[in-house]
């Protein structure tokens, strides 16, 4: 028979392994998502625990105590608090690791307190010879009232020890190690006169900081003589820490021994080197050209096949699908639109593999520590610096990356400017229009030109956001103390599983949230390209034929495809915006292109598949490429895409703010539609002059 | 001798005395700042700012207006 899953949630500062362990105890069977209404990545997975048991496992995000800083880890405590809730565990993991052990027990301590079942895991024990570490682990469960796994997550080690005791979890103690209410006895008895249903250290998690508790009504705290100011508060939080603090000393002092003679100081080799004045700067420059490399150069083989694919995909199809709209639509709009997506799967995994290395290692907090200061002359934090890197693949979660920037000036310029960083979906674009425009020759003998333009197009959009947050450290007024801390955690070679896990279900995440939105729209357009509220788009293919009979059948044909393509609804609505878009060199078709786009930039290169089939009446399948080649200006028969025009387009799509996603992101992180609005209009107003005054300039 | 931990030189290792609770976030105090705690100077960043501090054996980088704050007592070698 098989019985509920247990459920269980891991918990754990930063950098103890925690999600090793996750995907060690669950490999692939893990589903990421959202919790509803808040960005926060919501991470599930099931593991077996042997004797037919299963377990339901929640990565909570990592947190180093449970007095709250941020919107993770909020989460986290308000999941522990509420017994009602869907995720609440049955039993809770707590991860440390061997080296930090007196910090990571801190929480520990705190989360005992609750009287929740709790497992102790000590991480990396691997390392505990090369450390010289010994630990006494009877005496340390006997003192910690807990069970203890000692495992090491990448090794495997120990794994089997941990299921066991989550399987048998009922026999856990739900007894806390110590009692935090010492710290001032007086006031915690009139808490409990107060509620006298509720579990102390709950309450005082509740009183002490803003989180939600469903029943608690703290308004009667308000009226009473004994409430305690903000500043009283903190004065308890902090003897509380201390009072924690000396009981993990007390057992680590006869539990935990260290070798003084053993421990090695390659870490800080390694960080002489690696914050070196001048190597420091050295090395990370080389890392983020090694990066650039990798998209712009490594990437085009793959890319090459993938393109290579989709076009005798498309050519069959429409070889083997009865001929019409219809299979014109597949074979020519919907196709080449996704394959428009699916070709920058290597660059994508490039750019997430290079940033979940930079993560795991230990050197991303290293760049922080590096670029701090100079960054603070722009209004922003070294913090900046994650989100900013990581906006060269989606703005996405590099606007949520800028959760842990405590001052909330610099975290608030931080999420205006990232928009303007090269985000992976502008590189379909980019591409293509680079080829258009820019001729495949090398300069100096050795750069091609064609790559050196996309690399100017990732300089601007970098030099933009820094100029842009210059501009709004001087207007933004409001003063915001800055808290600035970081971990510097050890080097650590990137464990395999975690990066490889990482870079898959992020461009997963990019090419169906990206599909999605492709084919839906393809579909959208194709139908308004096909139907018209005029009487004359049905009529057309006789009357066209009738009053130019003297031309030959293609042109006739010609004639009846562009006249039905303007009459249908799609083109009634690209010519009422064509005088807006006319200035900046493009045409009605790149108008509907730029308007579906904000949805999401990468669109465009679907959105012209499709508006340039229904618009042809020819049989032969093209790339995308060879099409908006052909296409020619109705009045002054030059290309559309001409290096005027195309230049006016890139540099449209490099500043404007094309993103639904993005801008909904920005919503939710603000919490105000103010910050998002102003990046919509002032970027693509922005955009917009630019893109003018290039293109009247090189016309 | 008393001193500020922006103070520090590098190698330099204190004990940290007080701190301005006012100003230190509860977050410092939760990695390891409080009375007693063994604080030392690994690394400063380029320009003198942020500093690389070992305390009480974690790791942590913050800038030296926090680090004005906290009042240590250094320890001869």
């Amino acid at each position: 028979m098989k019985s509920n899953p247990i459920k269980v949630a891991l918990i754990g500062n930063p950098n103890t392994g925690k999600t090793s362990l996750f995907n060690q105890l669950t490999g692939l069977k893990q589903q990421v998502g959202n919790y509803p209404g808040i960005t926060v990545e919501r991470k599930v997975g099931s593991c077996s625990l042997g004797d037919s048991k299963n377990a339901t496992i929640l990565d909570l995000p990592g947190t180093y105590s449970l007095n709250t800083n941020s919107l993770d880890e909020n989460l986290v405590i308000e999941l522990l608090l509420n017994k009602n809730d869907n995720d609440y565990p049955d039993v809770v993991v707590v991860v440390t690791e061997v080296e930090n052990l007196k910090r990571n027990l801190l929480l520990f301590t705190q989360i005992k307190d609750l009287e929740i079942p709790t497992v102790l895991v000590i991480n990396m024990a691997d390392q505990m010879e090369k450390k010289g570490i010994s630990l006494d682990i009877p005496k340390m469960e006997i003192a910690l009232k807990t069970k203890i796994a000692l495992i090491s997550s990448r090794k495997a080690t120990g794994i089997n020890d941990l299921k066991k005791i989550i399987s048998n979890y009922q026999e856990l103690s739900t007894e806390a190690c110590l009692n935090a209410s010492e710290i001032d006895s007086d006031y915690f008895e009139n808490l409990k006169r107060i509620y006298p249903n509720q579990q102390n250290y709950k309450l005082w998690l509740v009183i002490s900081q803003d989180v939600n508790f469903g029943s608690l009504n703290k308004t009667i705290l308000q009226n009473n003589s004994f409430s305690k100011s903000d500043a009283e508060l903190k004065r308890l939080q902090h003897k509380e820490t201390i009072k924690r603090y000396q009981f993990i000393n007390d057992i680590l002092k006869v539990t935990k021994k260290t070798d003084p003679t053993i421990a090695t100081d390659f870490q800080s080799k390694l960080d002489r080197i690696l914050t070196h004045k001048i190597f420091g700067y050295v090395i990370f420059f080389g890392i983020l050209f090694l990066i650039f490399q990798s998209i712009f150069d490594w990437s085009s083989v793959p890319m090459d096949f993938i393109d290579e694919q989709f076009a005798s995909l498309s050519s069959w199809v429409s070889e083997h699908l009865p001929p019409g709209k219809l299979t014109d639509l597949i074979a020519q709009g919907m196709i080449p639109g996704i394959g428009g997506v699916v070709i920058f799967i290597p660059q994508i995994a490039f750019l997430f593999l290079f940033i979940s290395l930079l993560e795991e290692s230990g050197y991303m907090s290293r760049v922080v520590f590096l670029m701090d200061k100079g960054m603070r002359r722009f209004g922003l934090s070294g913090k900046s610096l994650v989100p900013l890197i990581s906006g060269t693949a989606c703005a996405i979660p590099a606007v949520m990356a800028t959760r842990n920037i405590e001052n909330w000036k610099e975290r608030l310029i931080t999420i205006l400017i990232t928009p303007f960083t090269t985000c992976s979906a502008r590189i379909p674009v980019y591409t293509i229009l680079i080829a258009l425009i820019i001729p495949d020759t090398r300069v100096l003998g050795f750069l091609n030109l064609q790559g050196l333009t996309l690399m100017f197009l990732y300089a601007l959009g970098f030099i933009m956001a820094i100029l842009s947050a210059k501009i709004l450290n001087s207007i933004l007024k409001f003063q915001s103390k800055s808290f600035f801390v970081i971990e510097m955690p050890n080097y650590k070679i990137p464990y395999y599983k975690n990066v490889g896990l990482n870079v898959i279900e992020k461009t997963k995440a990019f090419v169906f949230g990206a599909g999605k939105i492709i084919i839906s729209l393809s579909i959208i357009l194709w139908f308004m390209a096909s139907y018209s509220p005029k009487d004359a788009f049905y009529t057309a293919e006789t009357t066209i034929s009738e009053t130019n009979s003297s031309l030959s059948e293609d042109e006739i044909n010609d004639k009846i495809a562009s006249f039905k393509l303007e009459n249908s609804y799609i083109g009634i609505l690209g010519k009422s915006i064509e005088p807006l878009i006319e200035p900046l060199g493009y045409d009605w078709k790149i108008g509907i292109g730029i308007v579906a786009s904000f949805a999401a930039r990468e669109v465009f290169v679907g959105t012209m598949a499709t508006i340039y089939s229904v618009g042809s009446h020819e049989d032969e399948v093209n790339t995308i490429k060879q099409r908006m080649k052909s296409e020619i200006h109705p009045v002054t028969g030059k290309p559309i895409y001409n290096f005027a025009s195309g230049i006016s387009l890139l540099l449209f799509y490099a500043f404007a703010m094309q993103c639904m996603s993005t801008l909904a992101v920005v919503k939710k992180e603000t919490n105000s539609w103010k910050w998002p609005m102003i990046q919509l209009f002032v970027m693509s107003g922005f955009a917009y002059i630019v893109a003018l005054i290039a293109y009247q300039l090189l016309k | 001798m008393q001193t500020t931990v922006d103070q520090l030189k590098k190698g330099e290792k204190a004990i940290i005395v007080a701190f301005n609770l006012d100003t230190i976030p509860l977050k410092l105090i939760e990695m390891g700042c409080m009375e007693g705690h063994m604080v030392e100077l690994i690394q400063t960043a380029p320009f003198g700012d942020p500093i690389f501090l070992d305390m009480n054996g974690t790791h942590l980088a913050i800038r030296k207006e926090m680090a004005k704050e906290i009042s240590v007592e250094i320890i001869e070698n």
